[in-house]
């Protein structure tokens, strides 16, 4: 069973009375530790005042446990030693870009003219703040040869969105809401793609992938049609190839006047080598945290600002920012404009902007497409490292910034794509992207990104291909026993989902 | 460069594993048009030193807020921030690690995911609370389509209370969504007749208190009325604070609770990036969107955490998912939760009390200032001032005189005839000196 | 267990009189892996022949189950609420989805019986 594990029996290492083993500490929850009445802020106590709370005082106790300022360190700390991180090891993550994420972008954000200052401070004083929006706005625009870049959107699904209600507005203004209600989208997108989709009340129809992952002009012709409102495709895909055909498919959208979107998930293959705006996209979401570094924290916080084509740009949310000779404004209201309204209460992520601009601004021009060079550089010399031991479900040849296995190379060894992930996990690695895009059956995809030295990526490999040559030879325990050195086994996810437990309570 | 391990000599060796001569030749697939025949006009890479520099001039160009007498608030607040909290977030582990697809090793984020649901949950009196949204008003987008599926209804009405960005976010994916959003009046007192408007149409109710105008509401009366109607309460905060010291939403009755968390742990940033709260009741937890860590064990028996119902989310459910949303707001939530750990039931409590009296201090000082007039009844750290002409112009004033004096109404409401109405807020970090020179420059300029 | 019908969607029913009990077959449980929830419809709905009648999940996946024959929902297995994994251990009688009063007992004629059901299978 894919989610339930079967229980070890003869737990190997020995037990201490702490339970801990050495610098692998266990860690109780805050609320088992924490007291009510401890506290690690000396907050003044508040003068005497005529209360203007309308009787609405809380009567009840929160519940809250607090932590004196060393309690508060070492608990935290403890916690992120559990932790697998970029800084620490590789990430082969396909489709989530796990680049390097400079420490100059951090000390830049903290800057207090970025960090201390309010949206909704008078505009004359935050011209700096509008600069560096423009500054970035107008990268991302060179970067990509679009009219304009929407920078609300709070994340990449967010960017999404932000692309589909522009192109909605489009279409109702041009009087055919009505009747252009479809997405085409392919069956190896990102569930965001459909789900944006839906969201917006498009029904979504499958474009099929020709035989060698990619997607074919003939197909797409096929599927058009004067219901269709968008293709939603990622350039290059989700299996690491770039889309031969896209010129192709995106005039023949133009002239159905149907609009292309384009998951901008997978720029760190071109950025500085091709830009979007000249395969003919309309919108195309930038994930900042992806291809500028921004860093995941996590699960987050993200950015994806939008390009939009001259035909979408009218339609763009508010805010944005326009330039009145020396002054920046912004302008935060519908009313005389097209825009379609808005997307979040204030500018965007600026802690974002800041990041990333930090980050384009650092490697220039050259820099960042030296980047996108060597993304797909190293994936190929994985490629052409491991494509004697694992099986490419379309087939050897060139890929982008990331390269696609599927499981075929597995059959018959009692050992699964996850089995396989774990085992990495014990080799001090994190497992690739899985089970994505769902089109090649167990995939496995592998994003190296150009943050990697040689020896980095020949560790990796050798380490690959020993347990490649394990899982042929009949080693299956390795596999299915796996993780055996991390801080936890596998997780009991049944259990989790049939009796979710979402928090703590007292006993 | 600085950020490329590969050598010239590494790269030759890889294309010569590969079997081309070339990098050019792994991008054939491309069509030849789309391919860049020369650099694009952007400067070349900088050293730190010059980075810094460019950065240092833009930061100075902006008036911060720990510079001046400060007042801003209207949906986002400036608290202090404790040093351990911003030096913890940016441990590697925490800073540079992905969202926790793979347990085993992500224990550390899994654990602080639900102690902060945990956190979250306890604050809002609410059951149960996600692992965070983007910011509060996406959370209460989401919170309104949440409700138009549990009840089977498409029509949200918004009190005159909601902060009107908030409402507008509501408006435009309900306006795409083909689903329909009726208003009530900007309600600058917190007097509207919100109960006449609910009926059976409506899926839900969404009232903010403490409200955009600063007013706060009991929400009993209107939650008892949602549910005679078979609609839902949807409870707004936008000052994470004031949970500190007011009644809970959870408790008032409301069945979705959602709210921006920036007041603890993170700093203003120019509006992001910020953190969405997001609580609701057990019942409805296969309905919420966004991530959600829950307790399980490993194949030791040992307790271990990990994301769970995912079957509610995109990567999953595709076209049928609860939301869009992939990822939450992880390393904001992380030090929302760290700060709250920091200080604890009786340090927020203080925090909430000391923000209360600073405002009431700064309003008893405005209420003797002659051509001002508070106009609340009941207020947490942030109110509404009617001022004698134009508000965002005395805001201008004020601002060349060294005063931010808070958040011209006309500002996010122009059309509404309230130019005259000024939000000010006030938390712990207002001193004496501030309130006396906000009153100095008021006097001056009015 | 005369009287089993088979969909190529791999839903079972069970026709006695005009009230068939709906389920999902052995194989399909076996290929969801464990299932942590079964969102069933309310008592009362009528569905028609192919739409969707409920959704069952996994943990990493939520498949539809559709309707065999047009009816109306008259009762729900309400043991799967604290215990969706009758569905895994007991498909064909404990782990019963949905009771159907069928509009036209006819409609059960065109569904595989269990021989041809299990050569369909051998050929997936």
């Amino acid at each position: 069973m894919l989610d339930r594990p079967a229980p070890i029996e003869d737990i190997e290492s020995p037990e201490t009375f702490t339970g801990n083993r050495a610098l692998d500490q266990e860690e109780p929850l805050l609320f088992e530790i924490g007291r009510r009445d401890a506290t690690g802020v000396d907050v003044d106590d508040a003068p005497q005042v005529a209360s203007r709370l309308g009787g609405l005082e809380r009567k009840e106790a929160i519940g809250l446990p607090g932590l004196s300022e060393p309690e508060a360190v070492r608990h935290y700390v403890r916690l992120s030693r559990k932790n697998y991180s970029i800084d620490a090891g590789l990430y082969p993550l396909g489709s989530c870009t796990m680049k390097h994420n400079p420490r100059l972008n951090e000390k830049m954000a903290r800057l207090e003219g970025f960090a201390d200052i309010h949206p909704l401070q008078p505009v004359s004083t935050a011209q700096g703040a509008l600069a560096l929006m423009e500054t970035l706005a107008h990268w991302l625009m060179t970067l990509t040869n679009t009219h304009a870049i929407a920078l609300s959107p709070k994340a990449g699904a967010h960017g999404e969105l932000c692309g589909m209600m522009a192109i909605k507005s489009a279409i109702a203004a041009k009087g055919e809401g009505a009747t252009r209600n479809v997405a085409l989208i392919p069956q190896s997108a990102h569930g965001t793609n459909p789900a944006t989709a839906a969201l917006l009340g498009f029904s979504v129809r499958v474009v099929p992938a020709a035989a060698d992952g990619t997607v074919r002009a003939r197909a797409v012709r096929d599927a058009l049609g004067p219901d269709v409102a968008a293709i939603m495709l990622t350039n290059p895909n989700t299996c690491g190839l770039f889309e031969r055909e896209i010129v192709e498919i995106a005039e023949a959208v133009r002239e159905a006047g149907t609009y292309f979107y384009c998951d901008g998930a997978n720029l760190n293959a071109i950025a500085g080598v091709a830009r979007p705006g000249d395969f003919g996209v309309d919108a195309m979401h930038i994930n900042l945290h992806k291809t500028f570094s921004t860093p995941h924290g996590g699960g987050g916080p993200g950015a994806g600002p939008v390009a939009l084509s001259e035909r979408l740009a009218p339609f763009a949310p508010v805010p944005f920012i326009r330039r009145d000779g020396e002054t920046l404004e912004l302008v935060e209201h519908a009313e005389g404009t097209q825009s379609f309204g808005r997307m979040t209460a204030f500018h965007g992520q600026m802690g974002m902007f800041v990041r990333a601009l930090a980050y384009l601004l650092a490697h220039g021009g050259d820099g960042i497409a030296q980047s996108s060079r060597d993304a797909v550089l190293s994936a190929n010399y994985i490629r052409a490292s491991l494509r004697d031991v694992m099986t490419q479900p379309f087939g050897d040849r060139p890929c982008m910034h990331e390269v696609l296995f599927d499981d075929a190379w597995l059959k018959g060894t009692g050992v699964t794509t996850l089995d396989f992930a774990k085992a990495m996990i014990d080799e001090g690695y994190h497992p690739m992207t899985m089970y994505f895009p769902l089109v090649a059956h167990g995939a496995m995809l592998i994003e190296p990104t150009e943050s990697e030295s040689k020896a980095s990526l020949d560790l990796f490999v050798a380490t690959l291909r020993d347990l490649a040559k394990s899982a042929k030879a009949g080693d299956t325990k390795r596999f299915t026993e796996a993780p055996r050195f991390a801080p936890r086994r596998r997780v009991d996810e049944t259990l989790a989902a049939r009796k979710p437990v979402l928090r703590w309570r007292a006993a | 460069m600085r950020y490329h391990p590969l050598s010239e000599a590494d790269r030759n060796a890889m294309l010569a594993t590969i079997g081309v001569s070339d990098v050019e030749a792994l991008y054939a697939d491309a069509p030849a048009s789309t391919l860049l025949k020369a650099p694009l006009d952007l400067p070349r890479h900088k050293s730190e030193f010059e980075v810094e520099r460019i950065f240092s001039r833009l930061s100075a160009r902006n008036t911060s807020a720990g510079r001046v007498p400060f007042f801003v608030g209207a949906g986002a607040y400036r608290h202090h921030v404790p040093a351990s909290v911003d030096h913890l977030i940016q441990r590697s582990e925490f800073l540079t690690s992905y969202t926790p697809y793979q347990p085993e090793i992500s224990q550390g984020t899994l654990q602080v995911l639900f102690e902060f649901q945990t956190q979250v949950a306890l604050l809002t009196g609410m059951e149960v609370a996600n692992a965070s949204m983007y910011d509060g008003s996406t959370a209460t987008a989401e919170a309104v389509l949440m409700a138009h599926r549990l009840t089977k209804r498409r029509k949200a009405l918004l009190s005159g209370g909601l902060h009107p960005h908030y409402a507008e976010v509501v408006r435009t994916i309900s306006r795409l969504a083909e689903d329909e959003v009726a208003d009530m009046a900007p309600d600058v007192l917190g007097a509207e007749d919100l109960i006449a408007k609910i009926d059976e149409t409506v899926s839900c109710v969404v009232v903010q208190t403490p409200d955009f105008f600063g007013n706060l509401r009991d929400l009993t009366k209107i939650a008892d009325a949602c549910h005679e109607n078979g609609a839902l309460l949807v409870a707004v905060f936008t000052e994470a604070v004031s949970l500190g010291l007011l009644t809970p939403p959870g408790a008032m009755g409301a069945d979705i609770v959602v709210g921006e968390g920036q007041s603890i742990g993170n700093a203003l940033n120019f509006g992001g990036p910020y953190v969405g709260l997001f609580a609701t009741r057990h019942d409805y937890v296969r309905q919420m969107p966004g991530r959600l860590a829950g307790e399980s064990v490993d194949a030791e028996g040992r307790r271990a955490y990990v994301l769970t119902l995912s079957t509610r989310e995109q990567h999953i459910r595709r076209d049928k998912a609860t939301s869009n949303i992939c990822t939450n707001s992880g390393l904001c939530a992380l030090a929302f939760s760290i700060h709250l750990a920091l200080l604890g039931e009786a340090g927020l409590r203080k925090l909430a009390k000391l923000n209360h009296a600073n405002a009431v201090a700064l309003a008893e000082m405005l209420e003797k200032v002659p051509n001002v007039e508070v106009l609340n009844k009941s207020f947490f750290n942030e109110f509404a001032l009617r001022v004698k002409g134009d508000a965002a112009a005395l805001v201008e004033r004020l601002a060349a005189r060294g005063v931010l004096a808070g958040v011209p109404v006309s500002r996010l409401l122009p059309k509404a005839g309230l130019d005259d109405l000024l939000l000010v807020a006030s938390t712990e970090t207002s001193t004496h000196e501030d309130r006396a020179a906000f009153i100095a420059a008021l006097k001056e300029t009015l | 267990m005369s009287g089993l019908r088979f969909t190529k969607d791999h839903e079972y029913l069970r026709l006695e009189g005009d009230v068939a009990t709906v389920g999902i077959s052995d194989y399909a449980q076996a290929q969801l892996g464990d299932i942590v929830f079964v969102d069933l419809p309310k008592v009362g709905r009528k569905v028609t022949k192919g739409s969707e009648l409920a959704v069952i999940e996994s943990v990493k996946a939520a498949s539809e189950v559709y309707a065999p024959v047009s009816g109306e929902v008259i009762e729900v297995n309400n043991e799967l609420g604290e215990k969706p994994a009758l569905v895994n251990d007991d498909p064909l009688a404990g782990g019963w989805l949905v009771k159907l009063r069928v509009d036209n007992a006819g409609e059960t004629e065109t569904l595989m019986d269990e021989e041809a059901y299990a050569g369909f299978v051998k050929t997936l």
